[in-house]
């Protein structure tokens, strides 16, 4: 199914993906969108894991297994830190991470 | 000898005494601190004079020497095989009769005391604090090795420094425990390094080692010479110096007439009878080193004790303060037993220095106990130290005048009081060794007379002063020790102390010298009818042979100026060219030096705290753009 | 070039204009609608690996739960109609040159690097083979961080409801808070 295309272009395209996510965790503002870009990067490590496994070692499953382990951790995260964001919204009426620089006091 | 190790006792009693006394203080209601302080005491003085009885008569088999032997002794540190520290009893001949005079002098003080001390304000802490001096002293009597007997050395000084202060909202009184404290100090310096270099080079700190009449201990030194004498001898001169600066010896004396500042049963029992004669003790104690090794050191010994005799005995001919007058009569007298060792010999006549000097010891710690205890009477019942206000007391003191008059007696040394044949047995020694000294210790001898009689006639005779309220005799309990001293001083000179103490333990048959007796006991009358014409009733002679002498009189009188040199070389000269620049090297560099490093880390920080602005995302900016940079460095520049 | 070729670059463009897509919107909502398509094309190149069951987690998990989860959060805590606010544009410009610097370093990297495919046989990564593989203890077996992985997801679990709990006197330290703000 995969054969003409090269390894190098999927993980192109995983590094692409990892970059901006952090170009997003850098800029935006808001939380939740940070949330969102530190999934782009998880995904884009779990596409690494994968088509390393599958071109690498395909008689293995331990990428594959490693994706999986990453999903479920990403969830537990997601929901966690969601959890978080409520709270500090409900306490600062606002998600925007600049007005949360208590961590210098 | 193991039924000796009860002597543990004899310190330990007053040591718990102390420590009840001094932690209950504030619950000892009236004269209670005071009366267990004295119980202790007497049973410790008990047990004293039952092991004197013991050692000197019951257990000795007659024809041989006395020996000496550890009571009692415990490894106190074990730091290396070869080096151990030991805390023990050391009974001998010496130790023994001081055991005896410290307790009766320390009992007499205490009982003394309930009197004395009645009604002031820390009762039960001035009694602590004897206590603890009796503890300290009693452990430097015992003491089996060098060690032991610095440690208590150490603690006899801060029990004088403490009683001394005992006044301590008295500025006076204060200046003068720290005077008496720093200088004592810096001698017991010259105290340690001598006891460093004697046992670096013997290998040994335990006196029957050091002290074997053999000599083994210090020709294992190899004669190693320093500046051309043996090191021994240099040790031997530095544990002289600690010795002298406790001894009050000159020019170490300094501190000696300022601690006339504490209550005056502690000038009895510290700076008269026990704490001041703790330098002859140590010498005596280390005397066969000193004959065997160091003649030199001996010979220092002598001359400094003679000059500090005459130095001390002119000045105290012409002060007023009676407590000062008996101070440098001390000296005076200290610088008798020091001469008197200086100039002994080791073994059988030969050793009639040493012997004449513990028995100048027994017998003086007896007499200027009673003196300072009678002037303390005195103070007690005109409330003033100074001589020209007291005049005519005879007649208001009765048992005190007495008593004061037999221990001045005592001190000219007229027969068959004590004094005469402890100071004839010195004057005899200094004769057979060295003319000069026996003439200087002769000229002191008139001196002492003099002067004591001067004090005697200004206190009891003369018109009467007027008074603030008329003087009445001292209550029992301060007269009753008075009378036992007073016995003391007149029949212990009939102690066969020739047979008891003495250089090798064995004893010998002195001979009484006529030749030097008599005139001995002339110049004391002399001293006598001169004191008598002068001071018996007030005429205007003392002032015209004062003003005869005024030069060397005012000299005197300001003792010589040894003050003001003091004075002139700590604060002029160590001061300004030491510790100035000391000081200025300590404030700009050292401390210039901290305070640019932390000037440094104030400067920087506050520049660089922006990075700590709390934003996560500069935080992650600067983790990016580190990784960045690092897998650039790692992967493409390595 | 084969339907296959296609189908693999019509997903990474996908995912790669979706993610770009994701971190500029400035509606939060859209971002999170265009995270979806991110997730999903990632599931299809998980597909065309021929990872079925992975696929298939990443759209249950990913692109059903944890974007739900998003969608929920947005909307409990800012108007739909909302606008993010932008980033100043020096910390823009200063994160994308980080990124790209960062981009351009990675992927220098991954074209110097001889990768050696493998010929070996390929192991069917049908739900068969990974049940067993996730509950057998032997070497290839990945019992323990399966069982690893289900306590820290009861204790995410407890820790989010804990956290998101409303508590009782919160409203009055609510207020408080708005009433003298921190900064």
């Amino acid at each position: 199914m995969i054969d003409n295309i090269p390894l190098n272009a999927f993980l192109v395209i995983s590094t692409l993906m990892f970059f901006i996510g952090i170009y997003g965790f850098l800029t935006r503002r808001n939380l939740i969108t940070m949330l969102m870009s530190i999934e782009l990067i998880l995904n884009s490590v779990n596409i690494n894991f994968v088509v390393f496994n599958k071109f690498l070692y395909p008689n293995l499953l331990h990428g594959h297994f490693f994706s999986l382990i990453v999903i479920a951790v990403a969830a537990s995260e997601a929901a966690v830190a969601i959890a978080i964001i409520i709270n500090i919204y409900r306490n600062f009426k606002s998600i925007d991470v600049d007005n949360l620089d208590q961590m210098k006091l | 000898m193991n039924s000796y190790a009860y002597t543990i006792l004899i310190p330990l009693i007053p040591f718990f005494v102390f420590l009840f006394v001094g932690m209950a203080e504030d619950k000892l209601k009236g004269k209670l601190g005071g009366l267990i302080g004295t119980a202790g005491l007497g049973i410790a003085t008990f047990l004293s004079y039952m092991t004197a009885f013991k050692y000197f008569i019951t257990d000795h088999v007659a024809g041989t020497g006395y020996t000496s032997f550890k009571a009692f002794e415990i490894t106190w540190l074990h730091l290396t095989e070869k080096l151990t520290i030991n805390l023990g009893v050391l009974i001998d001949p010496i130790s023994v009769m001081m055991l005896v005079v410290i307790t009766t002098v320390s009992f007499m003080v205490h009982i003394y005391s309930l009197g004395y001390m009645e009604g002031e304000r820390g009762f039960a802490r001035f009694y602590a604090f004897l206590s603890l001096f009796s503890f300290s002293m009693l452990g430097l009597v015992l003491a089996t090795n060098l060690f032991q007997m610095y440690i208590f050395w150490e603690l006899v000084g801060v029990s004088s420094f403490l009683l001394i202060g005992y006044y301590y909202e008295k500025p006076s009184a204060f200046s003068a425990a720290k005077k008496a404290f720093i200088v004592t100090r810096f001698a017991d310096l010259g105290f340690l390094i001598g006891i460093l270099i004697l046992s670096f080079n013997t290998g040994t700190f335990d006196f029957q080692t050091l002290t074997d009449p053999k000599g083994l201990a210090i020709a294992s030194t190899g004669g190693a010479v320093f500046m051309g004498l043996s090191v021994i001898t240099w040790a031997l001169i530095f544990i002289f110096i600690g010795g002298a600066g406790k001894s009050a010896m000159f020019p170490l004396h300094i501190w000696l007439p300022d601690a006339m500042e504490g209550p005056t049963p502690v000038s009895a029992l510290i700076h008269a009878a026990t704490m001041v004669v703790a330098g002859v003790y140590l010498v005596a104690r280390l005397f066969p080193v000193y004959a065997q090794g160091g003649p030199v050191a001996l010979e220092v010994v002598a001359w400094v004790g003679a000059f500090t005799s005459l130095f001390a005995a002119v000045i105290a001919t012409t002060q007023t303060d009676i407590k000062r007058v008996l101070a440098f009569s001390t000296m005076s007298q200290i610088g008798y037993m020091m001469l008197s060792l200086g100039v002994s010999g080791y073994g059988g006549e030969e050793g009639l220095g040493f012997m004449a000097s513990n028995f100048h010891l027994f017998t003086h710690a007896m007499f200027k106990a009673l003196l300072f205890l009678g002037a303390g009477a005195v103070i007690h019942a005109v409330h003033s130290n100074d001589m020209t206000e007291m005049g005519g007391l005879r007649k208001y003191l009765p048992i005190t005048h007495i008593t004061f008059l037999i221990a001045c007696i005592t001190i000219a040394g007229i027969p068959p009081f004590s004094g005469f044949w402890s100071k004839d047995e010195i004057l005899v020694a200094a004769f057979h060794s060295n003319k000069i000294l026996f003439g200087i210790e002769y000229f002191v001898a008139g001196l002492t007379a003099f002067y004591m009689f001067r004090l005697y006639y200004n206190i009891f005779w003369g018109h009467d002063r007027h008074y603030h309220h008329t003087p009445h005799e001292a209550p029992l309990v301060m007269t009753v020790p008075l009378m036992i001293l007073a016995f003391g001083s007149i029949f212990a000179g009939f102690l066969p102390f020739h047979n008891l103490v003495t250089s090798d333990g064995l004893g010998f048959e002195p001979h009484i010298n006529y030749w030097i007796a008599v005139p001995s006991v002339l110049i004391g009358v002399l001293g006598i009818v001169i004191a008598t014409v002068m001071y018996k009733t007030e005429n205007a002679l003392p002032n015209k042979v004062a003003g005869s002498f005024s030069f060397l009189y005012k000299w005197a009188f300001r003792k010589f100026y040894i003050d003001e040199v003091y004075i002139f070389v700590t604060k002029k000269i160590i001061f300004n060219y030491i510790s100035r620049p000391v000081a200025w090297f300590d404030r700009h560099i050292v401390d210039g030096t901290m305070n640019g490093i932390a000037n440094l880390i104030v400067f920087v920080s506050f520049n660089i705290k922006g990075l700590q602005s709390g934003r996560v995302q500069q935080y992650g900016f600067v983790f990016v753009t580190g990784v960045i940079a690092l897998v650039l460095i790692f992967v493409y520049v390595l | 070039m084969s339907l296959n070729d296609i189908m693999f670059y019509l997903f990474a463009g996908s995912i790669l204009t979706f993610s770009l897509l994701t971190v500029t919107s400035r509606r939060i909502l859209r971002s999170a609608v265009y995270l979806l398509f991110v997730l999903v094309s990632t599931a299809g190149i998980y597909f065309m690996l021929n990872y079925n069951f992975l696929a298939a987690v990443q759209l249950t998990v990913y692109a059903g739960g944890i974007i739900v989860l998003i969608i929920f959060s947005i909307l409990l805590t800012s108007h739909v109609s909302e606008k993010a606010v932008v980033a100043p544009v020096k910390q823009q410009i200063f994160s994308a040159l980080a990124v790209a610097a960062g981009a351009v370093l990675t992927i220098m990297t991954i074209f110097k690097f001889a990768f050696v495919p493998s010929t070996a046989p390929a192991v069917d990564a049908n739900v068969h083979n990974v049940g067993l593989a996730l509950v057998s203890y032997n070497r290839d077996g990945f019992a323990l961080p399966f069982e690893v992985i289900s306590i820290l997801l009861l204790a995410a679990m407890v820790g989010a409801i804990v956290l998101a709990k409303k508590e009782k006197n919160l409203e009055s330290a609510g207020s408080q808070t708005k009433n003298n703000p921190d900064k």
